[in-house]
């Protein structure tokens, strides 16, 4: 079955005051894969996925997006097209509930209709346990656990490509498990795109994994590739 | 008078109010540059030190020179000693957070306003100048014999206003040194750059807001003692020097004190020369609209540099 | 009860008490609680946008001005009837606001009270330029016998007093209304993280202009009845004083609550009104409430109660 691609980049490129953050990244991800980004510290990952969603504006190059040139378009018109991001410092509602953390994610895309709302805030907290807590401010919750409510908001917004920058951060290894297990649900219904530091997630859950160095794609492949690939451990370890 | 002469006169009536403008808005600019708050009461330090400038001069015996000298040396430190208390008791509560400081700023300003109205009065109070010397100025002409000096009618200025030029550039002089040569300037200017950094150098931030912001309040006083003589003590007049002051910053560019001075300038000066041909409150209009402008369209001031 | 009917049962029972006071209380706080409530829709208006949205703006005396000088303008010069008039003050508040949020809203925090500031400034020094229609810092009564609509004689103190209370009454509802739509609580979520509401998709601009328009067409709505029930127009409205006074009385209130305002009203016209009867400078008052507010209880009286007792407090 020959794959449709979702997400496509042309020599996207941004630069910093003259230190350039990423650099000519071709990209391309078809439709229903869990597609990794990985790379060293500064290799440019959060800046390239803030390029996608529109939160970092590019200095060059083009977007596509379901067959949609969306370069021009600001971040919250790129989101209302079907993507959802996580922030990878939590960036929650703090002083609100968690209902209305999720309900907020939900109504831009379903409408404010009560009953409808309640069922998808419902399904989004329970699919990642945090059913109990659903009337406390989202500020009383572990990191972890803000984490985990970051993820419920992007479920809530039925994206066809849920962008999770640095989603295992802060969890616990029984957390990871869970984690693990809900992103291959959530691929179901969803394309995901995950910046990720630990290689045992990805490695577990990644059809292919991209590799970004010093703000260019160092490599690109299914997982077995990645590990076997030579640049790649020279840029991870130093080594040549 | 023909219009050359005329100009001449609007100009040096300009400079006067530049030199004042400069000392309060440099005021404003550095406690905005080293504790990035906006003090909204910035012209009640300005009234308050005009104030305190007619209280000490009327209590004061002799030659009005005498008053003058001792009221220049103490109302800007009264006024700086009551913006030190006022940072103490309320700025350093509310943590410098930039909006309830304006919020608290606001309410300074009507403290201070209404209790200057209950204590002072609402009339106005001149203060007698130490000199003032009635100066005619030359302009020239070119008439049957060539190239002559002629005297005309109205054409001058006073020693007095030609002083308070010459203290401005003085003092502003004095503010530079202070700011690039002394330990507490360096502490100020390091304070303005990092405030976690300067701490972790062993340098006491908060004594240095609590100085700053009385010398920000001492420079706005000691540019109203200098004005007094010229323009009477009234308890609404820090209105003003607070408009204006805000206009001088923001073109100059929030706390760059070079841009601040050349701002002053600029506009003490062509307000001195436009209200002269334009109605002052048309002139007012613009100005008031040119600043909402330069802060939408260019936040970093005329002179600023853009944030990298 | 859900807590939409308990806030619903709150406001309701708040309006049902002032129609009460209207037959109890002596005619000078009579007079003084039409003042009120008229204000309280002012500062109604300004906590839409302090309150929900977190935008603190120093320029509301604009458009409190701009509806009353609409209206007025409109009877003085073209002899328009009153309620035609209020309709020109409204609309002239509206453009106003959509003009000034659009300009405005491209700067934040201390940058957007300074525009607002100098806007509103630029407004009061063109309310003093253009002197020939508007009489200046004098301004200028409106005179009873044309203060009537449908036949109603808006100087009587009992027409008055309902007059107030209609307009308080539609703005309180409207406003609870607001708060708990869905555009509303984006409203709320911009407050809180302005960042996180943009990446969920919603236009955070939109969001906040359509605000700017509704708290400003409020306060113009405020301003032009104030005008036309108490008959006088006056430069006076346009001052700095009349940017500060809603945000002291939503300070004082309890800004991101609808009761809030109201509260804040009340109890600042009375402070006011207690020590201008002991001396001159009574603005004294307010510097000190507002330096203590910012003090002690940044949330305000009401929103004190929302934060120990009722949390559900819109």
């Amino acid at each position: 079955m020959a794959s449709v691609t979702l997400l496509s980049t042309k020599g996207l490129s941004r630069s910093f005051g003259g230190i350039r953050a990423v650099e000519n990244v071709d990209f391309e991800l078809p439709e229903g894969q869990i597609r990794a980004l990985i790379g060293p510290n500064g290799a440019g990952k959060s800046t390239f996925v803030g390029l996608l969603c529109g939160r970092i504006a590019a200095s060059s190059g083009s977007v596509r997006f379901m067959d949609r040139d969306i370069s021009h378009l600001p971040a919250h018109r790129r989101i209302a097209l079907g993507m959802a991001y996580t922030f990878q410092i939590t960036s929650v509602f703090a002083r609100l509930s968690l209902y209305e953390n999720v309900a907020l994610a939900a109504r831009r895309s379903i409408g404010s209709d009560r009953a409808s709302v309640d069922r998808e805030v419902a399904s989004a907290l329970e699919r990642v346990g945090l059913t109990e807590r659903t009337d406390q401010p989202a500020e009383d919750l572990s990191y972890g656990h803000q984490r985990l409510l970051e993820i419920a908001m992007g479920i809530a917004q039925h994206p066809k490509l849920l962008i999770l920058d640095e989603p295992t951060q802060g969890l616990a290894d029984s957390e990871i498990r869970q984690f693990n297990a809900l992103v291959r649900e959530l691929n179901a219904e969803a394309t995901i795109l995950l910046i990720e530091h630990n290689m045992d997630v990805v490695m577990e859950i990644a059809d292919a994994i991209t590799v970004l160095n010093f703000g260019e794609v160092l490599a690109e492949g299914p997982p077995e590739e990645i590990r076997q690939n030579r640049a790649v451990q020279a840029a991870y370890l130093g080594t040549g | 008078m023909d219009f050359g002469p005329y100009l001449l006169l609007a100009s040096l009536e300009g400079a006067v109010m530049a030199a004042v403008l400069a000392l309060t808005a440099v005021g404003l600019s550095v406690v905005f540059g080293v504790m990035r708050v906006v003090n909204v009461a910035h012209g009640e330090f300005f009234m308050l030190g005009a104030v305190l400038a007619w209280w000490v001069a009327s209590w004061a015996v002799g030659h009005p020179a005498i008053g003058f000298v001792l009221a220049l040396i103490l109302a800007p430190i009264l006024v700086g000693l009551i913006a030190s208390a006022a940072d103490m008791v309320v700025l350093k509560r509310v943590e410098y957070d930039p909006e309830r400081t304006i919020v608290a700023t606001i309410g300074l300003l009507y403290i201070i306003q209404q209790v200057t109205l209950m204590t002072f009065g609402p009339e106005a109070r001149p203060v007698q100048p130490p000199f003032n010397q009635r100066l005619s100025l030359p302009w020239f002409e070119f008439g049957e014999n060539g190239f002559e000096l002629v005297w005309p009618w109205g054409l001058g200025t006073t020693s007095y206003k030609l002083f308070v030029i010459a203290a401005a550039i003085v003092i502003l002089l004095g503010v530079w040194a202070l700011m690039s040569r002394t330990k507490l300037g360096l502490y100020m200017r390091a304070t303005q750059l990092d405030r976690q950094m300067a701490q972790a150098f062993g340098i006491n931030v908060e004594r240095v807001y609590v100085s700053v912001f009385g010398f920000g309040a001492g420079l706005a006083a000691l540019g109203a003692v200098l004005i007094v003589p010229i323009q009477q003590a009234h308890y609404l007049m820090g209105g003003d020097p607070l408009l204006l002051s805000f206009i001088v910053v923001i073109i100059g560019g929030l706390g760059s004190l070079f841009g601040t001075v050349v701002a002053a300038v600029l506009i003490g000066m062509s307000d001195g020369v436009i209200s002269m041909f334009f109605s002052p409150t048309l002139a007012k209009i613009l100005s008031t609209l040119l600043v909402a402008f330069i802060l939408i369209f260019r936040p970093q001031g005329l002179f600023g540099k853009r944030a990298a | 009860m859900r807590p939409e009917a308990k806030s619903l049962a709150l406001h309701l029972g708040l309006l049902a008490l002032l129609v009460i006071a209207q037959f109890v209380v002596s005619p000078f706080h009579h007079g003084n609680l039409s003042r009120i409530m008229v204000l309280a829709v002012f500062a109604i208006g300004y906590n839409v946008l302090f309150g929900y949205v977190g935008l603190l703006s120093l320029g509301h005396a604009l458009f409190f001005s701009a509806g009353m000088y609409g209206m007025g303008l409109a009877m003085q010069h073209l002899g328009v009837s009153a309620l035609a008039a209020i309709a020109v003050g409204v609309f002239s508040a509206f453009v106003l606001s959509a003009v000034v949020g659009a300009v405005a809203l491209r700067t934040t925090g201390v940058a957007f009270m300074i525009v607002t500031l100098m806007l509103a400034q630029a407004g009061y020094l063109a309310i003093l330029y253009f002197g020939a229609y508007t009489r200046g810092d004098e301004g200028f009564v409106i005179q009873p016998e044309f203060r009537t609509i449908a036949g109603l004689d808006l100087t009587d103190p009992t027409v008055r007093y309902f007059a107030a209370f209609f307009v308080l009454a539609a703005c309180l509802l409207l406003t609870l209304r607001l708060v708990h739509s869905s555009f509303g609580r984006v409203l709320v979520a911009i407050r809180e993280n302005e960042e996180r509401a943009r990446m969920l998709g919603y236009d955070v601009f939109r969001h906040k202009l359509i605000a700017v328009i509704i708290s400003g067409t409020l306060s113009g709505a405020a301003g032009a009845v104030y005008g036309l029930l108490f008959g006088y127009v006056g430069a006076t409205f346009a001052t700095v004083q009349y940017s500060i006074l809603p945000l002291l009385w939503v300070l004082l209130g309890g800004a991101g609550t609808v009761i809030g305002p109201f509260i804040g009203t009340l109890f600042m016209f009375y402070l006011i009104d207690f020590s201008s009867g002991l001396t001159s400078a009574y603005m004294v008052v307010a510097g000190v409430v507002l330096v203590l507010l910012t003090l002690f209880a940044p949330q305000g009286l009401a929103g004190e109660v929302k934060r120990r007792l009722l949390p559900w407090l819109p």
